[in-house]
């Protein structure tokens, strides 16, 4: 891997870790998509509980990937969004409306009106994956050129490639979420709702392994290129670790393991991914090789550093939560362990922070007003700032604990 | 020949018949987003503000509140995950060519603002979901990040737009970017500083009196308990402090703006011809020479902008007509900013000193009723602000390098694109709406500490609410 590689390392973790955890959200949404009845209230209920705490942060890898594409080969990117405006703007509306499916659940009080929002917004679970693959599936098959908007605005991503990789998307989602909700809902002790995602699992799996395996021939007829590299060293590598872990995976579904399936499914996804990329190597684009493509070399070092920096906080949170929702902490008969055991030690607010406002008050307003650049404007308005905190800290606690409450009593 | 030079200049400047409709696109999308980063800004401050205040007087009144805000704080974080997601990709669906040609210098500032919306997601959902399922200090610690990542991700997304307003760390050649120094574009930018302060302690402003406006709407409806009142005064006071200051921190705004983008300051004024001691109008409407019907305050414009009454400030004439921005839009945006900024000022005053010398709130339906306006009102102020300052931009999408014209697609569809995104918008803010609307109805719980310790009436200003009352 060079310099001008790295970056797109990372963006296919990024890439990688979309796939399997926000292909999971969408999969979630597909499942309610139909579910009616009782058992379907029950069903989509369990899908927005197991899904509510992680589905944000599943969908910054999307935006991850969107920027270090940007900042690491600007042109690729830029052909690749002026080509494909049209099924990356359907993948767009689909985002807002499952990010919406989640803002309203917080709302819904009856039945009637989670299904009436779960109808609407589970469209989102076609809509997105669909066109992000077809988009993939454009890359994938060299039918975006170089520049603004060089290639079909239909062609491009209506063919035989993008068609599979939009289905396959939408397939994988499917059965990695009915593995994760299997989980999940085992490990709540909801079991008729493990059983319910254990044959969904297990359906959608032989479904999603048949689609990536016609694919192929769909492919070599499509893109002869893409075709031929992928079953040829490197690539075929991956395609047979997918194919493998596919496998184990859908045998430990069939044995109701859901922890292990957890991973057998998502490395079977991250390896097609691995596939791709290792098939269309060195080029990222037709006639631009990743080494043309990439940004300048302070950049690259740049963007590295940042990704790096910005793991060494990342990796431990996500480490957090996923760990918290993992353990079913967050499940609902968790409440119950509740937080307990709180000892308070009621305190009077300290020694009124007014004064030391009021300084840093006095002492911001004419460095800020007086200065045009500098170290003492620089003071002054942090001096501003130190002053609005201070005495809203002091002047709210007072204001909140004081009178009001004597009255109405 | 043909695909020589196509290849020789993939991203030159192509025919876009919609460019308007893409700008208006785009505009549409920050006026739906911004708001709610105030509230990704402001709003945990506020939250963890209330559970400090449980946690260190165990009075469950504000426990109540923090954990009904906190779902409010979710719903709210979605909505602007999603809106955020879409200005991202709205960077490559519409300005291509900027993004092939600049993407390099400044995409180092959003590489670095994903990882503080990766913490902001992660700590939100601990926090909110940790509600009875942590330690009480564990979980106050876990909004503690949610509140910091709020601050460095408007940093990074504002050191973007600061670099589009102020460029600098590349050298431009034949349409391609050499020399980048993406630290020193970002970071070492000094009008990054007064665009990050205005917004920050905007997001306050705003995030402030909308929520103080709720309340303050329970109380003209006769809801006056202890719970609408502690939600009232928290957010109220934080607005009320910050509101002056703004003005403060906007006076140093517009001095920048002054000496880096004098062509914009002639803008907000409406100022044609370059002259010493410049006046300002308030209202009135420029007419592409002078502005008419407008109240002349003579000299303020130069003292405003150079501290200084005989100061020679730069008028629109310095740049041919085609490097000026619409006037009339800019003026208008920015006197509208400014005026409100002034009443919500007001506000602040009343509130403030009506609470420092009685202790305690004014007791008049009409400050009610203008605090209630207040909410709205500080959005309008919010996106006048930020029309201010990127209408004041145009004709470039960055300052002196790259016209807005010559950065749009070559896709076609535009039209049809915006049309779809305003009514996928309009239906979302019904659903915010509606979810707000809902979620303020839930019965409230008043649930006691978990220990069960008794409320403690303590506090500073105990005794001034005894002496009233006899």
């Amino acid at each position: 891997v060079t310099l001008a590689e790295a970056p797109l390392v990372l963006i296919l973790i990024g890439l990688a870790a979309y796939a399997v955890l926000g292909g999971a959200d969408f999969g979630a949404a597909f499942w309610q998509f139909g579910a009616r009845g009782e058992r379907g209230a029950a069903l989509r209920e369990h899908a927005y509980r197991a899904m509510g705490p992680v589905w944000e942060a599943n969908h910054v890898w999307l935006v991850f990937v969107l920027v270090v594409c940007w900042t690491a080969y600007p042109q690729a990117f830029a052909s690749i969004f002026s080509t494909l405006s049209v099924p990356l703007f359907i993948a767009a509306i689909g985002i807002i409306l499952r990010g919406t499916a989640y803002a309203v659940h917080a709302g819904t009080a009856r039945e009637i009106e989670r299904r009436a929002i779960d109808g609407v917004f589970s469209i989102s679970s076609l809509l997105t994956p669909f066109a992000l693959g077809t988009a993939v599936g454009a890359i994938a098959s060299g039918r975006v050129p170089i520049g603004n908007a060089a290639g079909d605005p239909l062609t491009s991503w209506l063919n035989p490639t993008s068609l599979l990789v939009g289905t396959l998307a939408v397939a994988t989602g499917a059965y990695v979420a009915a593995v994760y909700l299997a989980g999940d809902a085992a490990r709540a002790g909801l079991d008729d709702l493990a059983a319910a995602f254990r044959i969904r699992a297990l359906g959608a799996g032989v479904v999603t392994g048949a689609i990536a395996f016609a694919g192929l021939a769909v492919v070599a007829y499509d893109a002869d290129r893409l075709g031929d590299n992928l079953l040829a060293w490197p690539a075929v590598a991956a395609i047979a670790a997918s194919a493998a872990a596919g496998l184990a995976t859908l045998e430990l579904v069939r044995r109701s393991r859901f922890e292990a399936a957890r991973y057998g499914a998502s490395a079977a996804v991250a390896a097609v991914v691995a596939g791709w990329a290792l098939a269309q190597r060195p080029e990222l684009l037709p006639g631009l090789t990743v080494e043309e493509a990439a940004a300048g070399r302070p950049v690259l070092i740049a963007t590295i550093a940042g990704v790096a920096l910005g793991a060494v906080i990342l990796i431990p949170s996500l480490a957090l939560l996923f760990g918290l929702v993992l353990h079913g902490r967050f499940d609902e008969q968790a409440a119950a362990r509740s937080s307990d055991r709180a000892t308070f030690a009621p305190r009077r607010p300290r020694l009124s922070l007014l004064p030391m406002a009021a300084v840093a008050g006095a002492v911001g307003l004419p460095l800020t007003l007086v200065f045009d650049g500098g170290p003492f404007l620089a003071f002054g308005v942090l001096a501003l700032l130190t002053f609005v905190a201070l005495a809203s800290v002091a002047l709210g606690a007072t204001a909140a604990e004081s009178d009001g409450r004597r009255k109405r009593l | 020949l043909i695909w020589f030079l196509l290849a020789a200049a993939p991203f030159a400047p192509v025919d876009q018949e919609y460019v308007f409709e893409a700008r208006q696109m785009q505009a549409l999308s920050f006026a739906v987003h911004i708001p709610l980063v105030c509230f990704g800004i402001a709003f945990p401050a506020f939250v963890l503000f209330m559970e400090a205040l449980w946690l260190r007087t165990g009075d469950p009144v504000y426990r109540t509140i923090a954990k009904r805000w906190s779902r409010v704080m979710l719903a709210l974080f979605a909505i602007g995950v999603v809106t955020g997601t879409i200005l991202s990709f709205e960077l490559g669906l519409l300005w291509p060519s900027f993004m092939a040609t600049f993407g390099e210098v400044f995409g180092l500032g959003f590489t670095l603002e994903a990882f503080s919306f990766f913490v902001e997601a992660i700590f939100i959902a601990v926090y909110v979901y940790g509600w009875d399922r942590l330690s009480p200090r564990a979980h106050f610690l876990s909004g503690i990040p949610v509140a910091i990542a709020g601050f460095t991700g408007s940093l990074t997304v504002i050191s973007v737009n600061a670099w589009m307003n102020h460029p600098s760390g590349f050298t431009l050649g034949e349409g391609r970017v050499t020399d980048v120094r993406p630290l020193d574009a970002l970071f070492g930018n000094h009008f990054l500083w007064h665009e990050v302060i205005h917004m920050y302690v905007a997001a306050y402003i705003v995030a402030g009196f909308l929520t103080a406006a709720v309340y303050a709407w329970d109380w003209l409806r006769g809801r006056r308990g202890r719970y609408e009142r502690v939600a009232l005064v928290v957010p109220l006071t934080v607005a009320a402090l910050a509101a002056p200051v703004q003005i403060v921190v906007g006076d140093w705004a517009a001095r920048e703006v002054a000496r880096e983008q004098p062509t914009k300051l002639a803008a907000f004024e409406g100022l044609h011809e370059t002259e010493k001691g410049a006046p300002v109008h308030l209202l009135g409407w420029y007419d592409g020479d002078e502005v008419r019907y407008g109240i002349p305050l003579p000299r303020l414009l130069s003292l405003l902008a150079f501290h200084d009454p005989k100061a020679r400030v730069a008028g629109l004439e310095e740049v041919p007509a085609d490097e000026r921005p619409p006037v009339n839009v800019v003026r208008v945006a920015f006197q509208t900013m400014v005026g409100i900024g002034f009443v919500l000022a007001g506000i602040s005053a009343v509130y403030l000193f009506v609470w420092l010398r009685r202790r305690r709130l004014p007791r008049s339906p009409w400050f009610y009723r203008a605090v209630v306006a207040a909410g709205p009102l500080s959005v309008v102020a919010l996106i006048a602000g930020w029309v201010t300052t990127e209408v004041g931009r145009q004709p470039w999408v960055v300052y002196g390098h790259m016209r807005t014209e010559a950065a749009v697609t070559g896709a076609s569809g535009i039209p049809v694109g915006y049309a779809t995104l305003v009514l996928v918008y309009a239906g979302l803010l019904l659903a915010v709406a509606w979810i707000l609307r809902r979620l303020a109805r839930a019965p409230l719980d008043v649930q006691p500490g978990p220990s069960g310790v008794a409320p403690l009436i303590a506090g500073a200003a105990r005794p001034n609410a005894e002496r009233e009352e006899r």
